[in-house]
């Protein structure tokens, strides 16, 4: 029992050797968290691409005042699809695939704990884009991203765009709880000898809490979405107040599901910031018991929010007052979790290469869509910006700033790990400023259309005010957004040809996936380190130190 | 096993004799020292070299697009960093308590993105600098959650104290709409406290709005309807029964306040007041003041197109423009019921014609099983 490798191999004859599977077929049937990981990745960033041509679309149709350019007809599938795609089909399922690749590396396992669903949660995911992608050969929905109802029910949307986007909900959504019941066995189970649950990186821990809100908040939206479905279809009134069914009943499922789903897009980008600066600010993570925590208050009171998207409903003022509070008591987690961040970088030896420059990028951005998250939150205040494009610019920042900005971090940041390449550095940084410069002309300027009185999803508004210039401001920006990110893409597809080789552990990092080739072999590790601290690798480098400056000994 | 628990490190991690980094251990990955890699991360942290003159270029470019964006945007409208107010009292207070907020915003902001942008220039890394290896400071994380918390129930407390103000409505000026005889059948929670308020009807349904006034008789079915624009007197509280006849609508009109959903199925609530000195002119005190708005819930294609107006007039014209529609009301029902008793009457000449058209064809067919006997 002195090594690993010295444990006898028991010897296997084998009568009949099956020819290994390769090319597409491979893909198709591979079960390998891994590779299931390089298809979500692959197919969430092929949907924000879609949704972003949708965005860019849309700001061409709100350029100038009273434009033809889009029918109204059109402009509301325009919208249906872009928050649709980004919500379903690439923000949640973009997370789930960093965590696919990366959950079971980072905590030394060798595959997921239930490696056949993990395929089926994502082919779910492939066969919930499709159906919904097929709506646009006959009747894209157009009830906006949340179908309130009664304007998605059968008498106003009588056509089949409505059934596809249900459809899209239940599948993604299956696809969603398979993956989540995965990753909570796999984290619970799969963990590294001596990785006790005080020493799990904090993007497993995130992910972790991304899981349990998954299985939290989608029985409801499949509830609601089956109840719409059958009110559709079925002959039955849930929603019908002529039939003594409730529109609010729709507004309260879709919510409760609906503002969950918000931490469960930005929480997985909270791990992902929490991994990448303490490894380019060579310092351990501040506070790392407090971010776990406020990760999972943040969970918990997210899930009694979701009433603050209702502020203008007709309900009764206790019940707006107990959404204010618990929305506003939101912010202290979430202030603990930039304190200590702030915290990681200062004092360190910060290395400005692209991954740190998109998760301080989202700092800043997170930051503002944070305050004007506190302004919301007091809701006769929110009865001024409701369903105005202040609105629209705060979930931006929040999700495009916040959320993609992070996912690009940890695009960068893995890339090497997935690929064995490095992406080009300087691509990356004309990219993270292109991005950056880009979404805050877009969405910043928003803040004032919507304080101007220009209500969300309307097709065109009138030359009142400063509309038009806020809006060609915003246009202007959402197209240098865009470059921005066609450079990120030109730059990953390059960089799989041409990148500088990674090796193991390019950026000295602090978890467990740098411990193995980059890419990884099929079965991960061929023994996993004892993990000592929520950092092995520095563990281990200080070891191989260690190691080299003993005087060699003496030969006998 | 005993070797393992003995000394588990040594055990996992097999010695290596070698000495040289990169064989060590068998199973361990080397880790090479990249010598690319490594070169271009150092060469991430050289600040580049600006010249004074483009650093004048670049910091007076970006003051300029500032200025600009000031000057075009600012003083023109309030609406550029806060929402609108002037049309009413409760808009005004959801302005000041909008303006506490983003105050305290403001300097959250500020002294957060400080300290960042601060740690940014200050620790990156130089030849030479060492990070510091601390995990945590317990007092500061607690400090810093305790300041959180504290500026939360400071807003908290702010924001109760202006609630009231904002949610119910206030009495009607002195030199308001003479409200003697109008009632409200309605919660004494949404009336201003002495209880009288003009209260509107408004139904939304695609792609309009309907308002409903009141009148001092019990009959619903003679009063005043208009669509489109509201008309209202000055100085006189306002308050707003909101309904919907068909899919999800909001209200807002933003001069005048909040938004208030119109869901079928429920009544939503809401006031407004426009004070006298709303109207700013001789020209709007003759015709009144116009305000704007948009329905602010997606409702279907021509959701852009629903738009609301509110025209503020003085009590006076008011009276005179209630008094007009209610003639007007009148004439038509009169006009109306002239109508249908012309009609009646022909009809019954022509019934009589054609029963004698039909005594003289088919006299014996009188007989004929009606719906009722069959």
């Amino acid at each position: 029992m002195a090594t690993v490798t010295a444990t006898p191999i028991p010897q296997v004859v084998a009568h009949k050797v099956e020819k290994p599977v390769t090319g597409w077929v491979d893909w198709v049937t591979t079960t390998d968290h891994k590779k299931i990981g390089i298809m979500y990745l692959v197919l969430t960033f092929a949907f924000f691409g879609v949704g972003g041509v949708e965005a860019l679309l849309i700001r061409l149709q709100l350029a100038v005042p009273d434009n033809t350019l889009l029918d109204f007809k059109t402009y509301n599938q325009l919208i249906t699809m872009h928050g649709t795609t980004m919500i379903f089909l690439f923000v949640v399922p973009v997370m789930a695939g960093f965590g696919n690749y990366f959950v079971p590396l980072m905590i030394g396992a060798r595959d997921m704990a239930f490696p056949k669903l993990n395929a089926l949660s994502f082919w779910m995911l492939a066969a919930g884009g499709l159906v919904f992608y097929a709506s646009i050969f006959f009747n894209p929905p157009e009830c906006g991203w949340t179908c309130y109802v009664p304007l998605a029910s059968k008498d106003y949307l009588p056509n089949g765009g409505v059934d596809s986007w249900i459809f899209l909900v239940h599948l993604t959504g299956i696809g969603s709880l398979v993956g989540s019941v995965n990753f909570y066995v796999t984290i619970a189970n799969l963990r590294a000898p001596g990785m006790t649950w005080s020493r799990l990186p904090l993007f497993a821990w995130t992910i972790l809490t991304y899981s349990v809100l998954l299985i939290l908040a989608l029985p409801a939206i499949a509830a609601a979405v089956t109840l719409l479905l059958t009110d559709r279809h079925f002959g039955t009134n849930f929603y019908d107040p002529a039939e003594g069914g409730s529109p609010l009943l729709w507004q309260h499922l879709f919510w409760f599901f609906g503002h969950p789903e918000v931490y469960i897009m930005v929480l997985p980008g909270f791990g992902i910031i929490s991994e990448v600066l303490p490894v380019f600010a060579r310092k351990p993570i501040f506070g790392y018991k407090a971010i776990a925590a406020s990760t999972l208050t943040i969970a918990f009171l997210g899930l009694m929010v979701w009433a603050h998207h209702m502020f203008t409903t007709p309900s009764p003022s206790v019940v707006l007052v107990f959404f204010m509070v618990s929305s506003m008591l939101i912010s202290i987690p979430t202030g603990i979790k930039i304190f200590s961040w702030i915290g990681t970088l200062w004092r360190g030896t910060i290395i400005f290469a692209t991954p740190l420059l998109f998760a301080v990028g989202f700092l800043g951005t997170f930051l503002i869509g944070g305050v004007t998250g506190v302004i919301l939150a007091i809701y006769p205040v929110d009865w001024q910006l409701h369903d105005t494009y202040f609105v629209v610019a705060h979930f931006h920042y929040v999700l495009m700033g916040g959320a993609v900005f992070a996912v690009f971090s940890g695009l960068y940041y893995w890339f090497p790990k997935m690929t064995g390449r490095m992406m080009d550095e300087k691509l990356g940084k004309i990219s993270f400023w292109t991005m950056l410069i880009g979404f805050h002309t877009t969405f910043l300027v928003q803040h004032s259309i919507g304080l101007d009185g220009m209500p969300r999803r309307i097709p065109e508004y009138a030359d009142v005010g400063n509309l038009a210039i806020y809006n060609l401001i915003s246009t202007i920006g959402a197209f240098i957004l865009g470059v921005g990110i066609l450079i990120t893409a030109y730059n990953a597809l390059r960089s799989l040809k041409h990148g500088a080789v990674s090796g193991p552990d390019p950026w000295k990092a602090n978890t467990l996936e740098w411990f193995t080739q980059s890419p990884p072999p099929q079965n991960n590790f061929d023994a996993v380190p004892r993990v000592r601290s929520v950092e092995p690798m520095k563990d281990i480098r200080a070891e191989i130190e260690r190691r080299n400056n003993e005087p060699k000994p003496v030969e006998a | 096993m005993t070797a393992r628990s003995r000394s588990p490190r040594r055990a996992r991690i097999p010695r290596s004799h070698g000495g040289s980094r990169s064989d060590v251990g068998g199973w361990f990955l080397p880790v090479l020292p990249n010598t690319r890699i490594e070169r271009a991360l150092r060469r991430l942290n050289r600040i580049p070299h600006l010249t004074r003159a483009s650093w004048r270029a670049a910091t007076s470019a970006i003051a300029l697009a500032i200025g600009l964006t000031l000057v075009t945007a600012g003083p023109a409208s309030a609406s550029f960093w806060a929402p609108q107010k002037g049309g009413s009292p409760n808009a005004d207070r959801i302005h000041t308590l909008y303006a506490v907020v983003f105050v305290v915003g403001v300097i959250i902001f500020v002294a957060v993105f400080g300290a960042l942008v601060y740690a940014m220039v200050k620790f990156r890394a130089r030849p030479g600098a060492v990070a510091e290896q601390l995990h945590g400071n317990t007092r500061l994380e607690i400090g810093w959650t305790a300041g959180a918390a504290g500026i939360v129930l400071i807003l908290g407390i702010v924001t109760f104290l202006m609630l009231p103000g904002i949610r119910n409505p206030d009495n009607s000026d002195k030199d308001g709409f003479d409200l003697a005889g109008y009632q409200t059948a309605k919660d004494k929670d949404l009336l201003p406290p002495n209880g009288k308020s003009l209260n509107i009807d408004v139904n939304g349904q695609q792609y309009a709005w309907r308002f409903t006034y009141p009148d001092k008789d019990a009959d619903r079915q003679n009063n005043v309807q208009a669509y489109e624009e509201m008309v209202v007197p000055t100085g006189t509280t306002v308050t707003l029964d909101i309904r919907s006849s068909d899919v999800g609508h909001a209200w807002w009109i933003p001069k005048l306040g909040g938004k208030a959903d119109a869901l079928p199925g429920y009544t939503n609530h809401t006031w407004f007041k426009v004070p006298a000195k709303a109207l700013r002119n001789d020209d709007e005190r003759e015709n009144g003041r116009v305000f704007t708005g948009n329905c602010a819930e997606l409702c279907g294609r021509n959701h852009a197109n629903m738009t609301a107006q509110v025209r503020a007039v003085t009590p006076a014209k008011f009276q005179e423009w209630l008094d007009r529609q209610k003639a007007d009301l009148i004439a038509a029902h009169e006009a109306a019921v002239e109508f249908r008793a012309k009609q009646a009457a022909s009809d019954k000449a022509e019934a009589a014609a054609a029963a004698a058209v039909d005594d003289a064809t088919e006299p014996t067919d009188s007989a004929a099983p009606s719906g009722a006997q069959r």
